[in-house]
């Protein structure tokens, strides 16, 4: 009875995934599946391994041992890391996106904020500029970016303004899994309400599967599905978010649950 | 009539790390079992481990004994020790669950906080936010605050936008865990009357009521908690 009840297969599975800098344990390990539509969260406290984790994962960052399996659009899997340099950069293009912490890393500063939106769709081979123009704009509204500001660089938008239009230039490929390095981190907290709100809206619309990086639980019990709790590089603690946060069992998990502040 | 849901031999036990792992006993050899079409009610006094059942039964709280077997689609699903990706199936098709506090994203509007569910079904946008405004103008929220996010509502406005929200689907397994602890009298017997309807529908309900007058309205029986209670095993 403890077997799932429909037979979909995995977007992506991950199985011993460990990465050593000499010898210091970056994270160790680790093995997961992710499923369509799925959203997981990674939290733990600094120089936890979350976001080495996260960069073995998105192929940025070569793991010491394990494999990371992703279900191409074909249905084949494929472990990312023994597919060519070209196979990958198209993945990571097209079917991948990944929000940064600094919106400034995600985009390009000094062009447009329309062409910062344009250019993952010229990377999946969109050649007409109006077809480009018209989406790029779709999407500026989306993220809630007037249209106006199209021709703008992302240097004269403010940090909020600059995080969702990273998040337009990656979802306007409609990819099938989003990393995300605390993307909510820097803001204000009224400008994270709104991302938030966009974030969890764009994910349940496109069913996207995500994996988030976060140190914030707040914000990990309002976009995810499941969690996982890391310290020093391990995972000490994973289930559904809901449990982690209400029955947390790892003595670390009860310590940071415990430390949230109460407003 | 059909069990959708069983509960047999359920022990769960909190291990608090911080305080030096000392245990706390919450419940042991919690058995029951729900019939569709009934309401029945946890009863016992505070601390007695009303709300953990519930919490067990939903999923947000662990269990370490027992099992809780749930008809889901046709299937025995055991919540004890299902996968958090069954879970999450189970609560959008089977198992409803209206609690004391809403936690919402920040600025989704009330009207959308209730007809969540059942867009995530897959139903039809404007038919549930139709029967979201059924719901919420049966609940006597005013008109004016469906568009508003509920964050800054009373806490009875809120409670309403949460009992809409549990309601609006037909789970045929529905928990309750004082939905109508900050309602006033008009309210309450809104809810009364919903519960009733839920029970003709042939749903399954289980809950908490502190507030008497409701409790000997819905309850069809009383499961006494205080049975269930740790204590008892060294007596």
């Amino acid at each position: 009875m403890t077997a799932d009840i429909d037979d979909v297969a995995p977007l992506l599975t991950v199985q011993g995934l460990s990465k050593l800098y000499g010898a210091r344990i970056g994270c160790a390990e680790i093995s997961f599946d992710l499923w369509p539509g799925e959203v997981l969260a990674i939290v733990g406290e600094s120089g936890s391994g979350k976001t080495t984790l996260l960069n073995c994962l998105s192929t940025r960052l070569s793991p010491s041992s394990g494999t990371v399996s992703y279900r191409m659009r074909d249905g084949a899997f494929r472990n990312v890391y023994d597919l060519s340099e070209a196979e990958r950069r198209l993945l990571m293009r097209t079917d991948w996106g990944f929000v940064h912490q600094n919106p400034a890393d995600g985009l390009r500063m000094t062009v447009s904020a329309g062409a910062n939106v344009g250019e993952r769709l010229m990377a999946v081979g969109e050649r007409h500029y109006g077809d480009i123009r018209g989406k790029a704009t779709d999407w500026l509204g989306r993220v809630e970016i007037a249209a106006d500001r199209i021709d703008d660089q992302p240097r004269a938008f403010s940090g909020g303004m600059r995080q969702r239009l990273q998040i337009a230039r990656n979802l306007v490929t409609h990819p099938r899994l989003v990393f995300m390095d605390e993307p909510t981190g820097g803001l204000d907290v009224s400008v994270q309400a709104r991302l938030l709100d966009l974030l969890c809206g764009l994910v349940d619309e496109l069913g996207l599967s995500a994996i988030v990086v976060t140190h914030d639980l707040a914000v990990a019990r309002l976009i995810s599905h499941r969690m996982m709790v890391m310290k020093d590089g391990h995972v000490i603690e994973h289930g559904l978010t809901d449990r982690v946060l209400d029955d947390p069992r790892a003595p670390y998990t009860q310590l940071l649950v415990s430390s949230i502040l109460q407003v | 009539m059909s069990t959708p849901l069983i509960v047999s031999d359920v022990a769960k036990t909190f291990t608090m790390h911080l305080q030096g792992g000392v245990l706390l006993p919450v419940v042991r050899r919690v058995s029951f079992k729900l019939q569709a079409g009934e309401c029945a009610v946890l009863g016992g006094p505070s601390g007695a481990g009303k709300s953990s059942i519930l919490k067990m039964l939903y999923g947000n709280y662990a269990v370490d004994e027992g099992s809780m077997v749930i008809r889901h689609k046709g299937i025995a699903v055991d919540i004890a020790a299902a996968s958090p990706r069954t879970v999450l199936a189970v609560r959008r098709e089977t198992i409803g669950y209206v609690s004391q506090f809403l936690r919402v994203v920040p600025r989704v509007s009330a009207l959308d906080v209730v007809a969540e569910p059942l867009i995530s079904r897959g139903s039809d946008v404007h038919e549930a936010r139709e029967r979201a405004s059924t719901l919420l103008a049966r609940l006597n929220l005013p008109e004016r605050l469906w568009s508003l996010p509920p964050a800054t509502f009373s806490g009875g406005e809120q409670q309403r936008v949460n009992i809409a929200r549990g309601f609006i689907t037909d789970h045929p397994v529905l928990l309750l865990d004082e939905p109508t602890a900050s309602l006033d009298a008009r309210n309450r017997e809104v809810v009364i009357g919903m519960i009733a309807e839920k029970k003709r529908a042939g749903a399954a309900l289980l809950g908490i009521f502190h507030d008497a007058d409701v409790r000997d309205a819905v309850a069809d029986r009383i499961i006494d908690v205080t049975a269930f209670s740790p204590e008892r095993e060294a007596a």
